[in-house]
């Protein structure tokens, strides 16, 4: 039977010892997108994901991958999942083409071997074993291992931390293929970027909740307003101002000569503030508009810096 | 790679090819390590040649090469079945290789089956290699070779299971430091160089139960003195085969 959700948690609970790590999260993850589970360290990701490789039991909740228990179904659930360790889960002295062609024999219908060296970059390690590897190199191996065995449903945590640029945008390229091709991924991040550039949906969690999830896009319309910016001559009639303006539109005068307007920001908007503006004799300049990202996002629902 | 390389084709291989995968792999790995061939090899292999042509220790009545390749033996299966299999599995734990190699097709109990594999492979390549220096130091073995063989068996059981045990409850480095303590001390104290009645009668009886004593008496019982099978020896080291594989089977941690 094909499932909609390739994941579905529901009032997940996982404490340890006195600190509860997940704390009633819900999530669904939609069959062959990419969902980015989105939060600042040690609010509960990877003890999520965890949960969902079979790793760990949960203390309450259920959860449900590909429609099986990860627990109690793990020898099915097991061959159809890639898995992608925050770090590690190599032999220190094997080479990195050994691990992943090894990798490969466990499972039955496993990609190209060469083919995937080469498009990771890691024909470059050679003969050097997985601990003389530098960090960008471990990384793009373990992803490797995660997609080799053709899964459909690959969990990558932190898949892009201490990556160069460049690593950072085939990562991208590689997930973006991935969902081309129908597999279903979970990544967890604390790069807003990331989210944004790569997730269908984004799941952001804070404290061990997911406090909002959607689409990046619903998201950054959603939670937090954006902001217009221009600067004038000072004092001008704000109260003027406002009554051109839609109900619900915020405006100040922030600094001497320097305006901000809080609300709806759309193009009838902008041409009512500059009419406004032309009728007045003000020439607005330093005109710009702030899209609120899912840091702004982040940073409303939880007065938390993401990145802190 | 072009589209549709990545379409889910998921499925574990047959378990039999995972498990000859894995202990290829398991093998390559205890080979390839220096620290664990000076262990496994170099230096049973420089004890038996060097106390076979210098006359240090006494080992009793006829050539010593006849008292000491047994106990070299035994101590070949302890440094491959116990130190080498510690240090290698308590990092791997340390390393998340464990918990990788979980969350792949391969069962748990395959991958263990996979490093027992390992290390006999490893202890056939010790046993034919510090034969063939014992013949030409002159050994001239006797007895029951089935009887060395169980010895083996039993002893690599024995060690095996203390040795996961030690990789599954301590810090790497913790294993790293007991396991060549261990080590060190067996190959003093357990009859594998030192004749154990070269120790005082109390002490004898106490070190005669250490499984390394037991290993080293058994094959050399059969191997020196033709006995046909070393029962209490054998008994020694299921007890302790037991014991080991149970407690490591009971409070192994993967992670």
């Amino acid at each position: 039977m094909k499932s909609e959700s390739a994941v579905e948690v529901r009032g997940l609970v996982k404490r340890y010892g006195r600190k509860t790590a997940v704390d009633g999260l819900d999530l669904c993850v939609r069959t062959g997108a990419v969902t980015a589970v989105l939060g600042p360290n040690g609010a509960g990701k990877t003890t999520t994901v965890e949960i969902c490789e079979g790793y760990r039991r949960p203390d309450a909740g259920t959860v449900r991958v590909l429609g099986l228990d990860p627990v109690a179904d793990a020898a099915k659930l097991r061959p159809r999942i890639g898995v992608m360790l925050q770090s590690g889960g190599v032999y220190s002295g094997a080479r990195a083409d050994e691990m992943l062609r090894h990798m490969a024999k466990l499972h039955a219908h496993p990609l190209d071997v060469d083919a995937l060296i080469e498009r990771l970059g890691l024909g470059s390690c050679g003969r050097t074993s997985y601990r003389r590897l530098s960090g960008g190199q471990q990384q793009r191996l373990a992803l490797a291992m995660a997609v080799v065995g053709r899964p459909e449903l690959v969990f990558l945590d932190e898949p892009t931390a201490g990556l160069d640029p460049q690593a950072r945008r085939s990562t991208w390229d590689l997930v973006r293929e991935l969902r081309a091709d129908g597999v279903s991924t979970v990544l967890t991040t604390h790069f807003m970027d990331e989210a944004e550039e790569l997730a269908d949906d984004v799941a952001v969690i804070d404290a061990g909740k997911v406090i909002a999830q959607g689409s990046p896009e619903a998201l950054c319309r959603g939670g937090a307003e954006n902001t217009l910016r221009f600067t004038g001559r000072p004092g001008l009639d704000i109260g003027s101002l406002l009554k051109a303006l839609p109900d619900g539109t915020e405006a100040a005068e922030i600094l001497p000569g320097a305006y901000r307007i809080g609300g709806d920001v759309n193009p009838e908007l902008l041409a009512t503030v500059t009419s406004w503006c032309a009728q007045h004799g003000v020439m607005p300049s330093g005109i710009s508009v702030e899209r609120h990202t899912l840091e702004d996002v982040f940073l409303e629902l939880t007065g938390k810096e993401l990145r802190a | 790679m072009s589209a549709g390389t990545y379409t889910p084709r998921p499925g574990g291989a047959p378990l039999g090819r995972m498990i000859t995968a894995q202990t290829a792999l398991e093998t390559r790995m205890l080979l390839r390590n220096g620290e664990q061939l000076l262990l496994t090899v170099i230096i049973p292999t420089l004890l038996l040649v060097l106390f076979s042509a210098v006359d240090i220790v006494d080992t009793g009545a006829g050539e010593s090469v006849d008292f000491l390749t047994p106990g070299i033996l035994a101590l070949a299966v302890m440094s491959t079945a116990f130190t080498g299999q510690a240090i290698a599995t308590g990092f791997e734990r340390r390393y998340g290789v464990l918990k990788r190699l979980g969350a792949s097709p391969l069962p748990r109990w395959a991958l263990m089956t996979a490093k027992t594999l390992a290390v006999l492979v490893t202890e056939v390549l010790q046993v034919v290699l510090l034969t063939v220096i014992a013949f030409a130091l002159g050994w001239s073995p006797q007895g029951n070779p089935f009887a060395v063989l169980l010895l083996l068996v039993l002893g690599t059981a024995a060690f095996s299971g203390l040795g996961l045990l030690m990789a599954g409850t301590l810090k790497a480095e913790a294993t790293l430091a007991a396991a060549n303590l261990v080590f060190l001390l067996l190959l003093v104290g357990g009859g594998v160089i030192v004749p154990l009645d070269k120790f005082p009668d109390a002490v004898q009886s106490v070190l005669g139960l250490l499984p390394i004593a037991a290993l080293s008496d058994g094959l050399r019982e059969v191997l020196q003195h033709g006995a046909s099978m070393p029962w209490g020896d054998l008994g020694i080291l299921a007890v302790w085969a037991v014991l080991g594989l149970g407690a490591a089977a009971r409070f192994f941690r993967w992670e």
